[in-house]
């Protein structure tokens, strides 16, 4: 949908260096080590409390990390509201839940952070919320409320609020898991359309499907370690290590 | 091949269905469908007339309603020429009757600005909001106190009756709310600093009792501050019940906020909103019109309790009909006095209560399901 912006930085979109993390005496992320090359699709995966919904949140900074280094298209992740928001305002975000604003329309979902972080004029931001829902194929209901969509629906506004920001990455945190089954696929139609068209893509997912489809690479994470990356096509028919060939027979074995 | 039917008679017309709407249809729905439920009707009607009837005799058909004095009172029922007579203290108190028309100009602005901001398809609400929140009390403070641009200097120890109970509860209505939000939200803050003074603020103010926090506020602060500030009474019971007022409403903000769920607050964050934008944008409205009902509350509680000032000497709408009461002139009517302060509370009181209602439905973006 958009090619990513040129950015200051001609080095990798997201990197990640030794990044530990503890929920109290839990230790959630062990060590990550990981490189997003911009324009790269990236699917991760792996048995729930895994750690992998820990690690592309600590992306955007929802989540703290202790230890270890976090660098977004040049911007290096500092406690810093400032800079934190700075980040934010190039990486784009979708919920399992949707999180939509109840209390607006779409339209205003769509419009509320590019007129306050943005600052753009009201009509200009009205005209790329349509551009985008248009994209979506949902603008004919843009002056609902989310409560009057369905899930499906609802994860295509999502896409496009977070769209509207013109973003440089794309973070999707599970964004089919709270979705009945006939809707699955409208959602990922317009996830494989933005991949097709460049995005940077972080995606969190169990559709297996999709990472064959889309994915440049696959990552396997267990109790807080990457224990596999490798592109779609060896990570399914060779999986190397014992706990991603059990991983890969629980999910497609059905 | 098609089959036809010929009718060679009209068919009868059916009954129309029962009648739904209109009273009588409402009537028979929920007071007259069956014989047994038809009784209890009329048995609860007769009950009720029987209970009614001398109150409505008392009240409005023996009632004398025209007069000046004591003589015009016929005894049998109401004498409603008690309130008439005394109708300007009860609404000005002891506010020189000279400058009285400067408490009808701030009621008349009053009454504007409420209807204004409460009537939906009014424009521009921002801006008179803006007025009602900044240049009102201005203007209101000067013309009521007086003593500049040639005005009579009235202090507020003359203030009473109607206009000191609604000058105590506006400011207390609109001083208290956003105190409470911003005490709900440092209180919610995970900065240690501002999360225990707003503990400690909230649970000082709300662990004493109004009438000690006026007390408080009459008698004791001005032994704590040198004898030449003088803080005014009036003003000291104003800052003493928006604090006190504003503790309760940081728990019912507080609640509404816990109500919301985190991924708000998060999708906010996602987008790279600041901390306040999401408070103003996101939160705050949906935890907001969760915690109508209780908001509400507070404020029907406030404007009620507002007759607690009596006993720090400022006289009231129910402190200056009691003052009546004591009038040798009038001796008595306790009755018609708080029959008829119990109807202006009420009045003011049951509308803040619909005005809710209608806000709440209003609100309602169907995401409820």
């Amino acid at each position: 949908m958009t090619t990513p912006a040129a950015s200051a930085s001609n080095g990798p979109m997201i990197e990640i260096q030794r990044l530990n993390k503890w929920y109290g005496d839990f230790h959630v992320l062990r060590d990550i080590d990981l490189t997003v090359a911009r324009g790269e699709r990236i699917v991760i995966c792996g048995p729930s409390g895994s750690g992998k919904s820990t690690l592309i949140r600590c992306v955007n900074h929802l989540e703290e990390h202790q230890q270890g280094e976090i660098v977004v298209n040049g911007i290096a992740m500092t406690q810093d509201v400032k800079r934190i928001e700075q980040i934010r305002r190039h990486v784009g975000m979708v919920f399992q839940h949707f999180n939509l604003f109840p209390h607006l329309s779409v339209l205003e979902n769509c419009c509320l952070s590019q007129v306050w972080v943005q600052k753009k004029p009201r009509a200009e931001a009205e005209a790329t919320a349509m551009e985008y829902l248009e994209r979506v194929q949902i603008a004919n209901q843009a002056y609902k409320y989310p409560g009057q969509l369905s899930g499906g629906q609802q994860q295509r506004v999502a896409i496009a609020r977070a769209l509207c920001m013109r973003p440089d990455v794309m973070l999707f945190d599970e964004p089919t898991s709270a979705l009945d089954p006939e809707m699955i696929k409208e959602v990922l139609d317009v996830m494989v359309e933005l991949a097709h068209e460049g995005m940077t893509m972080l995606c969190v997912t169990h559709e297996m499907g999709f990472a064959k489809t889309v994915a440049d690479r696959v990552i396997f994470m267990d109790q807080g370690q990457i224990i596999e990356e490798a592109p779609p096509e060896s990570f399914f028919n060779n999986p190397r290590s014992e706990r991603t060939q059990l991983f890969l027979s629980q999910i497609l074995g059905h | 091949m098609t089959t036809t039917t010929v009718y060679d008679e009209m068919i009868e017309a059916r009954r129309p269905p029962d009648l739904r709407s209109g009273v009588a249809g409402w009537l028979r729905k929920n007071l007259f469908n069956g014989p047994v439920n038809s009784v209890i009707t009329i048995i609860t009607a007769g009950l009720m007339a029987w209970a009614l009837w001398p109150l409505l005799q008392w009240a409005v058909l023996q009632a004398d309603w025209i007069g000046q004095t004591r003589e015009d009172c016929s005894g049998e029922g109401a004498c409603w020429v008690f309130i008439s007579a005394r109708f300007e203290t009860i609404v000005y108190g002891f506010y020189p009757e000279a400058a009285r028309w400067r408490v009808d100009i701030i009621f008349a602005m009053l009454a504007a600005l409420i209807a204004w901001l409460a009537i939906p398809r009014l424009p521009a609400k921002r801006w008179v909001g803006l007025f009602a929140l900044v240049g009102f009390p201005v203007v209101a403070y000067f013309l009521l106190v007086g003593g500049h641009f040639g005005l009579m200097y009235v202090p507020t120890r003359e203030w009473g009756g109607l206009m000191l109970t609604l000058t105590i509860a506006t400011v207390g209505i609109v001083g208290s709310l956003p105190l409470g939000v911003i005490l709900a939200l440092g209180r919610r803050s995970k900065m240690p600093l501002v999360k225990s003074v707003c503990v400690v603020f909230i649970e000082f103010w709300r662990g004493v009792p109004l009438i000690t926090v006026l007390f408080m506020a009459s008698v004791m602060l001005p032994l704590f501050v040198p004898t030449e500030v003088d803080f005014d009474k009036l003003l000291r019971a104003l800052v003493g019940i928006m604090f006190f007022w504003s503790a309760y409403m940081a728990e019912v903000v507080r609640g509404g906020l816990q109500a919301i769920d985190k991924g708000q607050n998060e999708a906010g964050q996602a987008l790279g909103l600041s901390y306040w934008q999401r408070m103003g944008l996101i939160i705050l409205p949906q935890a907001l019109k969760l915690v109508i009902p209780g908001i509400v509350n507070t404020f029907i509680a406030l404007f009620k309790d507002t007759s607690l000032v009596l006993i720090i000497g400022l006289f009231d709408l129910l402190a200056i009909v009691r003052a009546g009461l004591t009038d040798p002139n009038w001796l008595g009517f306790a009755t018609e006095g708080y029959v008829f302060a119990a109807l202006v509370f009420w009045v003011f009181c049951f509308s803040m209560s619909r005005y809710s209602q209608y806000i709440e439905r209003k609100l309602h973006t169907g995401h409820r399901r």
